[in-house]
């Protein structure tokens, strides 16, 4: 049965659609309202407020937190300044992906990280030999996103203490509401100009009502995972057990990643020279990925003709779709998209997915599976640059 | 030095420069000559208040085709479209119709009213789909030449015959009634309730000088249905930033692809030689040369004003003098100090964010028409109100609103004094009918700016201010627009095209003209 999360009074008085899902063992709206519409227009229009407690925190202090840190990630986080933030995957010995998410340096001697599953164990066994204690917080701190063009205009109003026009992109700093600290990183899942917060959990619902208070003018609203879904496609941002399955819990060997076969090959810093799977990885580098992470676009006059054999209009707006389809070069088969959604500010069909690594050079033409009536068919599609939407405020 | 172009397009409207972008697209070098300061024509954004912006003309997209949307890639250039959701009918005696995008919940409230009608409107609405699915086709297409014998205009005719003969005997002969039967009259028969054949019934009449109860408004019904047919196009949206963001979008967009866009370049005249266009003359008497023009103006100013007299043939000079335009719809825009509250649904909500609809009775708005039809405007007008600062809370200081009212009828010609005199007590007249509904309205109005159709000429150039630059009526579409035998953007002249929406498929937002005339003006050049 999953739990209430720390904002869950606020929730559900306001989860009118009463349409929840199971984020982490955690009761999340997936929307609000009737449509997730709104909800999806507010994060690119004003701002969309979305309970982000069920997120995985650890706390790494002492002595030789900056040499675990450094052991986990990919990413050289030597580099990594007090309240700067680096986002980075973490593979296990063979350069498998276990996870991926936020490194925060707090102080010289502390660190938090961001998981999208627990990771506790881990962080403990790479721990081994080093003087330095991980913490899972998960439970203690209670987190908002606040994302959209608006959000700064609105946390401005909402925060006191905290200089907010010089808070730089992945960079993080501390405020308080109502005498309560917060901290505020400038991060994301929505490839928009956007914040986290991030509170003590019985502090929750009042960071919620001020932020809610001070958004009202500019549109801010309260929002589910369906409307998340389609942002963070078009922001070309991954999901795990979605676009990528943990090597922690993968069946199969073939069903594991490196980040270089998840795109996330940028974020492998090798000149680094401890971190674990840093072998395996140097080898990959040396020898070329069997798989590459890519964008698709879809061809829409080809998916319009396609429906219109069926007398139809492309049915393809809705909800991000997570359902795998293969992705074909002539007749063979050479990866899947495992992400799908119409981006409705775009007017575009767009797909992530995972390609034999010939395949994934941009411009590149593959033909994505679609069910038209109940009739496998295939579109063209194309290869193109990640984020699909990218605009300038989101490091502005 | 006279810089050379390959076309000059004349006027910066929203058609104008999608058509300067497809042009340039294809390799043209192209400029955009605007007579105003601003881009965008009716298209446009203006700061007239001091913090509040008013989309001064027209206020929400219909159908902006979604072609030109992703072959632009006009989101890239700062084009957001945010969905209108709602249609809120106030009625006089506090009571309401609301319709969103819940099917349920539509069903729900207009069963309040009549339970039969709550079953029809999904009726309603699948036969609609059918009806507008035969016609959506028409959109993107040159219209053809019913008296070419080419045969590939003959074949374009047999394909667009066994389309609608295609679509079985039943729908054909309910496309038939909806090309000539009033809304009202179509309307009734499907429904009984009085405020949702009103509300449904004003689509057919905007931009036009008929009331709802006139044969041939029942055809323009369609446009309401055209954008859901185009399956994950909406019918409704609004352009964050008001509507002069789509005109800098796709001015933003035509300029990446190389065009070149002046304003404060007033066109006098288009120049001609030996049944030839050559370029133009601005009205301060500087030459500018091109291989082709192409007028986004209106069918008077395209043919009447920009070319001398000899160039036209008579019956397309007698076509375009007998074209309507008939300007009937005023705007006025409000700055608001505070959220309007409404008798009927009181404090905030998502009504607020949709349309509101001053449409109480198919009599209200057929008695609003009679006032016009005697040359006044409405006293008691149909109004289409949007808050666009709710749906954009940029589009107003936090906490304040702007409102957007499209007004029908204002009739261009009055019989009784000049509108400059009638001006005040026009906007008197709209803001008095919304205060039956707002109660609060006159005590949080901070400022308005009243649009006549005098107005809308004097600012953007419209005929008699009429918004679709020609009444969208049966007689002026397809191949009729704007004279039969001059559908297809191209004019008797050699090198001068038309590509507003005085060309099919006319008026609203949809820039389909300017990428139709483009793709007409490629192919005469064999691009």
């Amino acid at each position: 049965m999953p739990i209430p999360s720390p904002f869950h009074p606020r929730l559900a008085e306001l989860c009118r659609s009463q349409e929840w899902r199971n984020w982490a063992g955690y009761l999340s709206p997936a929307t609000y309202q009737h449509s997730y519409d709104p909800e999806y227009f507010a994060l690119r229009n004003s701002a969309g407020l979305i309970d982000v407690s069920p997120l995985f925190k650890y706390d790494v202090l002492g002595p030789d937190a900056a040499r675990l840190v450094n052991r986990i990630a990919t990413r050289d986080l030597r580099r990594l300044s007090v309240g700067q933030i680096f986002y980075s995957p973490w593979c296990d010995d063979d350069g498998k992906v276990i996870d991926d998410g936020t490194f925060w340096r707090l102080e010289p001697q502390r660190f938090r990280i961001t998981a999208a599953d627990p990771n506790l164990h881990w962080f403990q066994d790479c721990s081994r030999g080093l003087e330095v204690e991980v913490q899972d917080v998960s439970r203690a701190v209670a987190a908002l996103a606040l994302q959209g063009p608006n959000s700064r205009e609105i946390l401005n109003r909402a925060i006191a203490g905290a200089d907010l026009d010089s808070l730089a992109y992945y960079h993080l700093t501390a405020g308080a509401v109502g005498g309560a600290p917060v901290t505020i990183t400038r991060t994301g899942y929505t490839g928009d100009l956007g914040y986290e917060l991030w509170v003590d959990a019985a502090g929750g619902p009042a960071l919620w009502d001020a932020l809610m208070k001070a958004g009202e003018p500019f549109g801010l609203t309260p929002t589910g995972l369906a409307a998340l879904d389609i942002a963070r496609i078009e922001a070309g941002l991954l999901l795990i057990e979605v676009d990528y399955i943990s090597s922690a819990k993968a069946l199969t060997e073939a069903r594991k990643s490196s980040p270089y076969e998840i795109g996330l090959g940028w974020a492998v810093d090798l000149e680094e020279p401890s971190f674990v799977g840093r072998r395996a990885l140097a080898l990959e580098h040396a020898r070329g990925s069997a798989w590459g992470f890519v964008g698709l676009q879809v061809g829409w006059s080809e998916l319009e003709s396609l429906f219109a054999k069926a007398d139809l209009p492309p049915q393809v707006a809705g909800r991000a779709a997570r359902d795998p389809v293969p992705i074909f070069h002539h007749d063979r088969q050479v990866g899947q998209a495992t992400s799908r959604a119409f981006s409705p500010l775009l007017k575009k069909y767009v797909a992530l997915g995972t390609v034999e690594r010939s395949y994934a050079r941009l411009g590149t033409r593959v033909d994505l599976e679609i069910t038209v009536e109940f009739a496998r068919q295939r579109v063209p599609a194309t290869v193109v640059r990640r984020p699909f939407f990218d605009p300038p405020r989101k490091r502005s | 030095m006279a810089e050379r172009y390959d076309a000059i397009i004349i006027g910066g409207g929203h058609n104008g420069l999608v058509n300067a972008a497809y042009l340039a697209r294809a390799g043209l070098k192209v400029l955009v000559l605007e007579r105003r300061h601003v881009l965008g024509g009716a298209t446009v954004t203006e700061e007239i208040y001091p913090g509040f912006k008013y989309s001064v003309l027209s206020y929400v997209v219909s159908i902006l085709r979604p072609e030109i949307i992703q072959e632009l890639d006009l989101p890239r250039h700062g084009l957001t479209i945010l969905p209108l959701l709602s249609t809120l009918t106030p009625l006089p005696n506090g009571d309401y119709l609301y319709r969103d995008d819940d099917p349920h919940r539509t069903r729900r409230d207009i069963a309040r009213h009549s339970p039969r009608d709550a079953d029809t409107y999904s009726e309603y609405s699948r036969e609609m789909y059918f009806m507008a699915k035969a016609v959506k086709s028409l959109l993107g297409m040159v219209p053809p030449d019913l008296g070419s014998l080419h045969p590939g205009e003959l074949r374009r005719l047999q394909q667009l015959a066994s389309q609608f003969l295609g679509m079985g005997e039943r729908r054909l002969y309910t496309l038939v009634k909806l090309m000539t039967m009033s809304s009202a009259e179509f309307l009734d028969e499907w429904f009984e309730c009085d405020p949702l054949k009103a509300t449904m019934s004003a689509s057919g009449i905007i931009g036009t000088f008929l009331g709802p109860r006139s044969p041939g408004t029942a055809y323009v019904l369609l446009h309401h249905y055209m954008g859901e047919i185009d399956g994950v196009f909406r019918a409704w949206g609004f352009a964050k930033g008001g509507t002069g963001s789509i005109a800098e979008a796709i001015a933003s967009a035509a300029r990446a692809l190389g065009v070149q866009i002046r304003a404060e370049a007033p066109v006098a005249r288009v120049l001609t030689r030996s049944g030839k266009a050559e370029g133009v003359v601005l009205e301060g008497g500087e030459e500018i040369r091109a291989r082709l023009v192409v007028s986004s103006l209106d069918p008077r100013r395209t043919f009447l004003d920009l070319l001398p007299g000899e160039a036209l043939p008579d019956d397309l000079r007698r076509g375009v003098e007998r074209y309507r335009f008939r300007g009937s719809s005023g705007k006025v825009n409000l700055a608001l100090d505070a959220a309007p509250d409404l008798t009927c649904m009181p404090g905030d909500g998502p009504h607020l964010r949709g349309a509101i609809s001053i449409s109480p009775s198919v009599d209200y708005i057929e008695r609003a028409y009679d006032d016009a039809k005697y040359g006044a405007f409405s006293h008691r007008p149909y109004i289409d109100v949007i808050i666009p600062s709710m749906i954009d809370p940029g589009m107003a200081p936090p906490g304040k609103h702007v409102m957007s009212c499209f007004v029908q009828y204002a009739s261009y010609q009055l019989r009784q004094g000049t509108w400059d005199e009638q001006r005040e007590a026009f906007g008197d007249a709209v803001v008095d009918t919304l205060s039956e509904y707002i109660p609060n309205l006159k005590r949080i109005l901070l400022h308005r700016q009243v649009v006549t159709p005098l107005d809308t000429e004097r600012m953007t150039g419209l005929t008699q201010g009429n918004i679709f630059q020609g009444e969208l009526s049966l007689s002026q579409l397809f191949f009729l627009r704007p004279v039969p035998g001059y559908a297809q953007y191209r004019t008797p002249l050699r090198g001068y095209y038309q590509c507003g929406s005085g060309t099919h498929p006319g008026g609203g937002i949809t820039g389909a003209p300017g990428r139709n005339a483009a793709m007409q003006i490629l192919k005469d050049l064999r691009r």
